[in-house]
């Protein structure tokens, strides 16, 4: 087993998915014998129409499900040897709907993880300034908010400021920007690009959006009925001539010649 | 004498009979609460305890309060004290609005949230307390309300057994035809069930959770 574990660490993947399967009770394969590394620092993009099995990978990695075959690893360790709790704390998430805690202020939201962890209070309200301007969000005017008192693309930032909270190295983002009008997701997928180069964070994201895989990443993970089709670099995959990856590079180049009007 | 003037006559003995009935509906609700909320939880945690635990609280529901009162009444520590009988009947009543509640207020914790206490590193026992239970305390509340109410009016006949209560006088008046006693036991109750309602519903609205 060191040996395999050696190997993890060589390749450079902070997360590895190694044959990793993923079954349904019911029988249903929803992930089948995926393999592959996540490099360090790099931003990875799942891509794929609903129930390509996306999520599912994703869920994988901070075990909020265990791989039925196979393994995924963490830091070169498998997550089934990782404590789940720790696993989790260790691993910043940011789903869809944010999953804000209505009851909670955009304070005691984002403080979440660094109160589990029981840091010393005064460390913690400087970290909650610190974390709502990173994703621009004036501390003084935000704090004691509730969820239901901000706009969707509050919401989402506030989501991405606790995942950071306690400045885990890897961050998990589930179609994060998916329950925002057009206009503000531009927005806020342009300051996210910008936040990214300066966290320098391994971050893995799912999406069905072909520009923002393509704006985001640094490798498109293409996926398609619980398969892996194959990993680009955004260039790459606009000149694949794997059937899928074109037909959504055709799909896209479509779109941009509709909006150009041609 | 008009019923006023009998009512400030006896102020005394119905200020007494009241309290008995707070002491007997409040000891109940304690008690419900405490076994009601956990056995909720339970039927959300464990599917398979859920027919069971519902399914007896039905029961309970069902049997006719003089007859439970009977049946309690030859258990060995139960039937020794009839304010002690009284609270264990009227608290195996109140049990199912509680229950009930408790379990369809944790049911309806939005799962997006849930999904993200799982993610961020929550124990299972800290989605219950920090997640869970506050999400649903209004509805819990509602339960413990609907209860409240429910208990006020059945501890009226915990008089049959001696436990003291506003029932005192509605016995008194049935046996001697007497409907200012009656109605010295049923005001008395009809005001604290409807105080009782308001207070409840006061508290249910403030902590319901805004959206």
């Amino acid at each position: 087993m060191n040996e395999a574990v050696n190997a993890g660490v060589d390749r450079g993947g902070i997360v590895e998915f190694r044959h990793a399967s993923y079954q349904l009770p019911s029988g249903q394969t929803l992930l089948s014998n995926i393999s592959f590394a996540v490099r360090s620092g790099e931003t990875l993009v799942f891509l794929g129409r609903s129930g390509a099995g996306k999520t599912t990978a994703l869920r994988l990695i901070n075990r909020l499900i265990d791989p039925s075959a196979g393994e995924v690893l963490v830091e070169g360790r498998r997550t089934i040897d990782w404590d789940p709790i720790a696993l989790r704390r260790h691993i910043g998430y940011v789903i869809q709907e944010t999953g804000l805690f209505p009851h909670y202020t955009v304070e005691q939201n984002v403080a979440l993880v660094p109160r589990l962890e029981r840091w010393p209070e005064p460390n913690i309200r400087p970290r909650t300034y610190e974390l709502l301007a990173l994703v621009g969000l004036d501390p003084g005017l935000f704090l004691k908010r509730y969820p239901h008192e901000l706009s969707g693309g509050q919401r989402q930032r506030v989501g991405v400021a606790r995942a950071l909270a306690a400045d885990p190295p890897i961050l998990l983002m589930d179609e994060p920007f998916g329950a925002l009008d057009p206009l503000t997701r531009a927005e806020i997928r342009m300051e996210f690009q910008a936040l990214q180069k300066r966290l320098g964070k391994t971050i893995v994201i799912v999406t069905h959006d072909t520009s923002e895989a393509l704006l985001l990443a640094t490798r498109i993970a293409l996926m398609e009925a619980g398969e892996l089709k194959g990993l680009y670099s955004p260039q790459e995959f606009l000149q694949s001539k794997e059937p899928v990856a074109a037909a959504y590079a055709a799909k896209l180049r479509a779109l941009e010649g509709f909006e150009r009007g041609q | 004498m008009n019923l006023s003037q009998f009512f400030s006559q006896h102020s005394n003995e119905i200020l007494q009979a009241t309290l008995e009935h707070v002491w007997l509906v409040g000891a109940t609700m304690l008690l419900a609460v405490a076994v009601g909320v956990p056995l909720g939880i339970v039927v959300v945690r464990k599917p398979w305890l859920s027919r069971p635990i519902l399914g007896s609280a039905n029961v309970a529901e069902t049997i006719p309060s003089l007859a439970l009162l009977g049946f309690l009444l030859p258990l060995p520590w139960l039937g020794d004290r009839a304010d002690r009988l009284a609270i264990t009947a009227l608290t195996l009543y109140a049990l199912l609005p509680i229950i009930r509640n408790t379990a369809a207020g944790i049911a309806g914790v939005d799962p997006a949230i849930r999904e993200a206490a799982r993610g961020m590193g929550l124990t299972p026992r800290q989605i219950l307390f920090q997640v869970e239970l506050p999400l649903s305390i209004s509805t819990i509340l509602a339960g413990v309300r609907v209860a409240t109410v429910l208990t006020i009016g059945i501890a009226t006949i915990a008089a049959a057994v001696g436990a003291g209560g506003l029932g005192e006088f509605i016995f008194r008046g049935l046996a001697m035809v007497n409907n200012r006693l009656i109605l010295a036991g049923a005001v008395p109750a009809a005001i604290l069930a409807l105080g009782a309602d308001l207070l409840l519903g006061i508290m249910e609205r403030a902590l319901r959770p805004a959206r």
